[in-house]
């Protein structure tokens, strides 16, 4: 048994317009009396709430059914209604806590969503955005049996997203690597390792700040010359990246070196005491940038590391979230295959929930919050094709939905928000002209090298 | 001797969902399953339609032998189990053979009661609660003309109308004084016994039989009323009680049923229950009682198989609640909860339909319909959860099944 594709619903997006209800009982009955349609939306005061099958992972219709005529698919993981076996017993809508499976008394027998084979009329009908068809669990059907290249017990803090990355990402890279992590919390949370042993199963190594990419060309063209294919990849934090980092970085991706460059961006220094860094943005609170009588967090923006190096023309340039895994792996099976052929830069964020102040069950929300409100974008970019959107920058949240949920944010004046706000809206509409192919620099860049 | 990890007697919903309850949790423990039908599991609750013809014998079997072997559990099929020694941990089967066990669950499900009536006992009549039976009946039911059900209960009421619907004339005779007693008022079960009278089917309520005697190849039933009936076929649907005489002298706490705690563990040391053979706790007065019902079989089961091993999720029996649901001539009567455990606020009834909603200090205890859409699971857990509908509760009582969607799909979803 695999995970399962599904349906989701987003009730904040409904605005009851039924048009899946009228889309399902035209596939499933023929006709759009929505009496007739597998998946109910429910009004319920000013919101909309949802009746339909959950395709559950223990179902009880199933074990209800006195006649063997529901019966779970293991292949795509929909409860199936067999017609010849079913006897009109009913006892299945008993078990049913969702209202999920329901007597219809025009077909004159139990109906239930069958995900319409994997292409449901409800969501493709679905223009608000209400209705998902996440197909995340292919990730796990994929990657769920290959090997995870980190030893079980890394001492990362309760809820960290950078651990998340790294297993992640390694495990999709694969065992032939050799993976530089510069000092950081990846190294720090014992990746490494200690007492002669690594923390990998593969070759680990632990670069200074300032040389990771050059030391990374180094043994990547090593192993060239002697004919070995490995790869390169560098897992380092954005202090390492942006900051004393980056001159071997950027030297690394002028040259065009074969190495996957990912940068896990928690936004300062946070092995170390949550120190600011040229990644950390405006107003945040760190260490170094404290809130007291005359400090009120970092007075200046965070650099934009993805843009930069973008600038250098890499093979690949990305931004990823872990709230958007599909997104994420897509990325990476990109950016690997680039690996191959020149510098692939990967940029991921990561709430730190230690450093930003939240709890540690909510780091996949704020990393959502985070895209949601345009605060960090997903796009990704090659030479060949400039920089396109990987989720549109419209119907953005307001901003504070995303700052009201981290500590570091908690002091914030108006008007610290309100440049904030007006940095975002900077970013998305540079980014968005980019796509858009209107911003001369990337006609430039997407017509070759600058010169 | 054969030693297993957990053995399970009976082979029907309580004793599946136990089985999968424990392989969720112990993919390794020795699993073995015995029964005495010599057939693959199925639920008695399908029987009603083989006997029909619409369910084909062949095709009611809720696992196959690969299910088995993919889940490796020793599947010993026409064995029952005729004594247990729960101090040895071993049971005796009908075959002679012993097996020891560890842990043992007891779901043995029910089996027919046959009425003292005088006479009964000379005649050929039938029961419906095994393939066998139900297999008997069908061939029966070609060379029935005239036919007599003792009994209005679930397999009364499905029989009668199914061998109305095969061309005999069909009498059922109740003794309460209308059918369907135990999941019914009266006015609901008037617009059943309607549909039934109007398919030429006679109800004999409030009426007992005093004796039977054989009447050439057949039998004449005779009521206290006065009233002879002779018949090709007499099927005794007076209820069903719990197997439980194999337990005879074995310590294990008997009243109806075998008694259970919340986690479905009888009185001694290694042995649970559960189905129709266990009596557990009501939902509404706390008192043990026997709820044969098979939504509650299969949540029964499953609380036992997790407690069996070990599983930290098990949650208590919440107790049991009396549901069914009933589709008769192409109509649909659902029952959910308590009749009287709380105040009705609203009930209306016309020839084909039927509504009722009972509910205590603005919590829902039962809700009964004909006709009339409501989810019955929904209502289960709305009534389980005790949830306070006094923000709702005009809009609930006016349109139970939108409401309680909306309830489910913000809290519990």
């Amino acid at each position: 048994m695999g995970a399962y594709n599904t349906i989701a619903f987003k009730p904040e997006h409904c605005d009851g317009c039924n048009a899946c209800m009228t889309a399902c009982a035209t596939a499933k009955a023929g006709n759009s009396d929505i009496i007739n349609s597998r998946i109910q939306i429910v009004a319920d005061g000013d919101n909309f709430e949802l009746a339909m099958c959950r395709q559950c992972g223990d179902p009880k219709c199933v074990s209800n059914c006195p006649a063997a005529a529901l019966a779970k698919d293991d292949a795509d993981g929909t409860i199936d209604w067999d017609g010849s076996k079913c006897v009109n017993c009913l006892l299945c809508t008993v078990g049913c806590a969702f209202g999920g499976i329901v007597y219809n008394a025009a077909a004159g027998h139990v109906v239930k969503c069958d995900s319409c084979g994997g292409a449901p009329a409800c969501v493709k009908a679905c223009d608000r955005g209400a209705l998902k068809y996440l197909t995340t669990a292919n990730i796990y059907n994929e990657v769920g049996d290959l090997e995870d290249l980190f030893v079980p017990g890394l001492a990362g803090c309760q809820g960290c997203n950078t651990e998340l990355i790294m297993r992640h990402t390694m495990r999709r890279i694969g065992p032939d690597t050799v993976l530089a992590t510069p000092p950081g919390c990846i190294p720090g949370m014992g990746s490494v390792g200690y007492n002669g042993l690594t923390g990998t199963k593969v070759p680990v190594f632990h670069p200074l700040l300032t040389n990771t990419a050059s030391m990374l060309t180094g043994v990547k063209r090593h192993y060239k010359r002697q004919g070995r294919e490995v790869n390169a990849v560098a897992l380092a934090g954005d202090g390492g990246a942006s900051d004393v980092g980056f001159q071997s970085l950027s030297g690394a991706a002028e040259r065009g070196e074969q190495i996957l460059f990912i940068c896990v961006d928690n936004e300062g220094y946070m092995n170390t005491g949550m120190q600011r860094s040229s990644c950390t943005p405006f107003g945040a609170w760190t260490s170094t940038t404290p809130v007291g009588e005359r400090g009120h967090g970092k007075t200046q923006d965070a650099k934009n590391m993805p843009l930069l190096m973008m600038m250098h023309n890499c093979e690949y340039v990305a931004t990823a979230s872990t709230a958007f895994m599909e997104d994420l792996y897509a990325k990476l099976d990109k950016a690997i295959a680039a690996s191959k052929r020149g510098f692939a830069y990967l940029h991921i964020y990561s709430p730190c929930t230690t450093g930003w102040r939240f709890p540690s069950h909510e780091n996949i929300e704020v990393a959502r919050k985070a895209v949601e409100t345009n605060f960090v974008m997903l796009w990704d970019f090659n030479p060949r094709d400039g920089l396109r959107l990987s989720r549109p920058l419209d119907d953005a949240l307001p901003i504070d939905a995303y700052l009201e949920a981290l500590g570091k944010y908690r002091h914030l004046e108006p008007e610290q928000v309100a440049h904030i706000e007006g940095t975002v809206e900077k970013n998305a509409g540079f980014i968005r002209s980019l796509a858009e192919g209107r911003h001369p620099a990337m006609a430039q860049a997407m017509t070759g090298r600058i010169a | 001797m054969q030693q297993t990890e957990y053995l399970i007697v009976g082979a029907s919903h309580a004793a599946l969902s136990a089985l999968q309850a424990i392989r969720m949790q112990d993919a390794d423990g020795s699993v073995t399953l015995v029964t005495r039908d010599d057939a693959l599991p199925y639920s008695p609750t399908v029987l009603p339609y083989v006997v029909s013809g619409r369910s084909a014998p062949e095709r009611v079997a809720l696992k196959d032998g690969a299910w088995f072997e993919q889940n490796r559990v020793g599947f010993i099929r026409g064995a029952a189990v005729t004594s247990v020694d729960a101090a040895a941990k071993r049971a005796k089967l009908s075959s002679g053979e012993e097996i020891a066990y560890a842990k043992l669950l007891l779901a043995t499900g029910a089996a027919p009661i046959l009425p003292p009536i005088p006479g009964l006992q000379d005649v050929n009549f039938h029961v419906l609660r095994t393939l066998a039976d139900a297999i008997g009946l069908h061939r029966a039911l070609p060379q029935t003309k005239q036919a007599v059900v003792l009994g209005a209960g679930l397999v009364g009421m499905h029989a009668a109308e199914n061998l109305a619907k095969a061309g005999a004339q069909v009498t059922v005779v109740e003794m309460q004084p209308r059918v369907l007693a135990g999941y019914f008022d009266a006015e609901a079960s008037a617009i059943i016994e309607a549909a039934f009278a109007a398919k030429g089917i006679k109800l004999l309520l409030g009426a007992k039989v005093s004796r039977c005697e054989a009447a050439g190849k057949g039998v004449r039933v005779t009521t206290d009323g006065g009233a002879s009936l002779d018949t090709d076929l007499l099927l005794v649907a007076a209820g069903v009680a719990p197997v439980t005489d194999f337990l005879a002298g074995s310590g294990v706490a008997v009243d109806r049923g075998i008694l259970v705690d919340d986690s479905m563990r009888s009185s001694v040391d290694g042995i649970w229950a559960a189905g129709d053979v266990a009596q557990a706790k009501g939902f509404y007065d706390g008192a043990k009682s026997l709820n044969g019902i098979l939504p509650s079989a299969v949540e029964q089961g499953k609380i036992a198989g997790m407690a069996m091993a070990g599983d930290p999720a098990v949650k208590p029996w919440p107790g049991g609640v009396p549901l069914n649901t009933y589709t008769f001539f192409g109509q649909q009567a659902v029952s959910v909860g308590s009749q009287d455990a709380g105040e009705v606020v609203r009930k209306e009834a016309d020839a084909k339909h039927y509504l009722k909603i009972v509910m205590q200090d603005n919590r829902l205890t039962g809700i009964f319909g004909i006709n009339v859409p409501f989810d019955p699971g929904v209502m289960w857990e709305i009534i389980l959860r005790r949830i306070d509908l006094s923000p709702v509760r005009e809009a609930f009582i006016a349109e139970p099944q939108k409401t309680a969607r909306a309830i489910m799909s913000r809290t519990w979803r």
